[in-house]
């Protein structure tokens, strides 16, 4: 007992410089920048510690859902979702120029890219969220993964206008299709019907959410809403990603203006103002950063990074391109589509969520064959 | 191997991509700023989001 509290009193200055880093980090953010954007590296920390100081994820609990049935992390998602939709979708009815939702179109790109990314994020067990908050507390798959989602959401970025001619359907949100006060209605009933429908296949003794995940679906639904009043959109993770990348190929020389996406007013104008100035480049920093600041709280980051086979460091490469990719298809990832597609009206999330479920029970066995059940992922 | 090594290449990573990135665009101007809060300011939402199609905007 006495060495333990040696070895906390050792562990405090180290933590005190971290944490003081981290907010100094805010304030030079918000000094140099604009309070904005301070305002969103500091979410974007509280969402990175929320998300791993709580065990907050999203593909973990889809394989636990799948190969055992076991709900509890999936109805976290939901209730997150759910609380994020009673507060947002009122909002942006009632500022809808100053807010606006993760709202796209349903098409076949679109419901194939999130297949994809379903598969994919079962593979190295990391999402949008999930690949930033585990390259962030050093684990070794995600973070060679991270720079290969990044190129790989710049490609699909620049393909996208291709793809999407393949076939889409007109944009529907639950606001248009049932007016605001239905809308929401509406997406609470279905987010409910979902929870009903996993704790029907679960077993009785694993029906229990535990407290620690609803706190998180809390948390995480406030920092959403945070984010979207502070911002005027919703949380967002793959932009800020292929944005990362699309200004690395600039900076070698590369002509991008033959893409209908980077060429688009909004996006010369993103490729030319700083990163400190872009919302979902800035949550994603802090997401990673936050992470950071758990596992060394943790001390976390003493732990040995798992030993894996040769193809799975491929595979993770090659899993991190089409997560990068397959988001962009999607319009979003389990946070753009999924948390904030939802969480704001959009008929897309919906269909991401079912096309990505599904893609997540092939991505399951892939996982086991490509040889990362051996611990490397988180 | 521990993962503090790599987590400290992913902090240098981004760090660095910061710093060329702060060097190679537009200078930060705090004093043309969007206002703090979006919500309220009577401006429109002008940030880029995952769902948003090619070209939009």
């Amino acid at each position: 007992m006495t060495a333990l509290a040696a070895q906390q009193r050792s562990a405090l200055p180290v933590r005190a410089l971290v944490i003081s880093a981290a907010l100094a980090a805010v304030m030079l953010v918000a000094a140099f920048a604009g309070l904005r954007y301070g305002l969103l590296l500091l979410i974007g920390l509280g969402l990175g510690v929320t998300l791993e100081g709580l065990r907050f994820g999203f593909a973990g609990p889809w394989r636990a859902m799948i190969l055992r049935r076991e709900p509890a992390g999936l109805i976290a998602q939901l209730l997150a979702i759910g609380l994020a939709a009673a507060v947002s979708m009122p909002l942006i009815a009632a500022h809808a120029g100053e807010l606006m939702g993760a709202h796209a179109p349903v098409g076949l790109a679109m419901v194939g890219g999130a297949f994809v990314f379903g598969a994919a994020m079962q593979i190295v067990l990391g999402c949008g969220s999930g690949t930033l908050v585990n390259a962030g507390s050093g684990n070794a798959a995600a973070a060679l993964a991270l720079p290969f989602f990044a190129i790989g959401s710049f490609a699909g970025a620049y393909h996208l206008d291709w793809w999407t001619g393949l076939g889409t359907a007109p944009l529907v949100t639950a606001a248009d299709a049932f007016g605001p006060t239905g809308g929401l209605a509406a997406t609470i009933v279905a987010l409910a019907l979902v929870a009903a429908v996993a704790l029907g296949l679960a077993k009785p003794g694993d029906r229990r959410v535990p407290r620690r995940l609803l706190i998180a679906a809390a948390v995480i639904a406030g920092l959403a809403i945070l984010n979207l009043v502070v911002a005027g959109q919703p949380w967002g993770v793959v932009y800020g990603l292929g944005l990362w990348a699309a200004k690395g190929a600039t900076a070698l020389g590369a002509d991008i203006s033959g893409s209908a996406f980077w060429s688009a007013p909004a996006n010369v104008e993103r490729l030319s103002q700083s990163l400190l100035t872009d919302v979902t480049s800035l949550t994603n920093i802090g997401l990673i950063a936050g992470a950071m600041l758990v596992a060394s709280w943790r001390r976390g980051l003493n732990a040995p990074v798992g030993k894996l086979p040769l193809r799975a460091w491929i595979a993770a490469i090659v899993a991190g391109l089409l997560l990068g990719y397959s988001s962009r298809l999607a319009f979003g990832c389990n946070v753009g589509a999924f948390f904030s597609g939802i969480s704001t009206g959009s008929l897309h999330g919906w269909a991401w969520f079912a096309a990505a479920f599904v893609g997540s029970i092939l991505g399951v066995r892939l996982r086991a064959k490509l040889g990362f059940e051996g611990g490397g992922g988180k | 191997m521990t993962r503090l090594p790599v987590a400290l290449a992913v902090f240098a990573a981004i760090g660095i991509t910061i710093a060329l990135d702060v060097v190679g665009s537009e200078r930060l101007n705090p004093f043309i700023a969007p206002p703090a809060i979006a919500l309220g300011s009577g401006q429109a939402a002008s940030g880029a989001h995952c769902a948003a199609p090619a070209g939009a905007r």
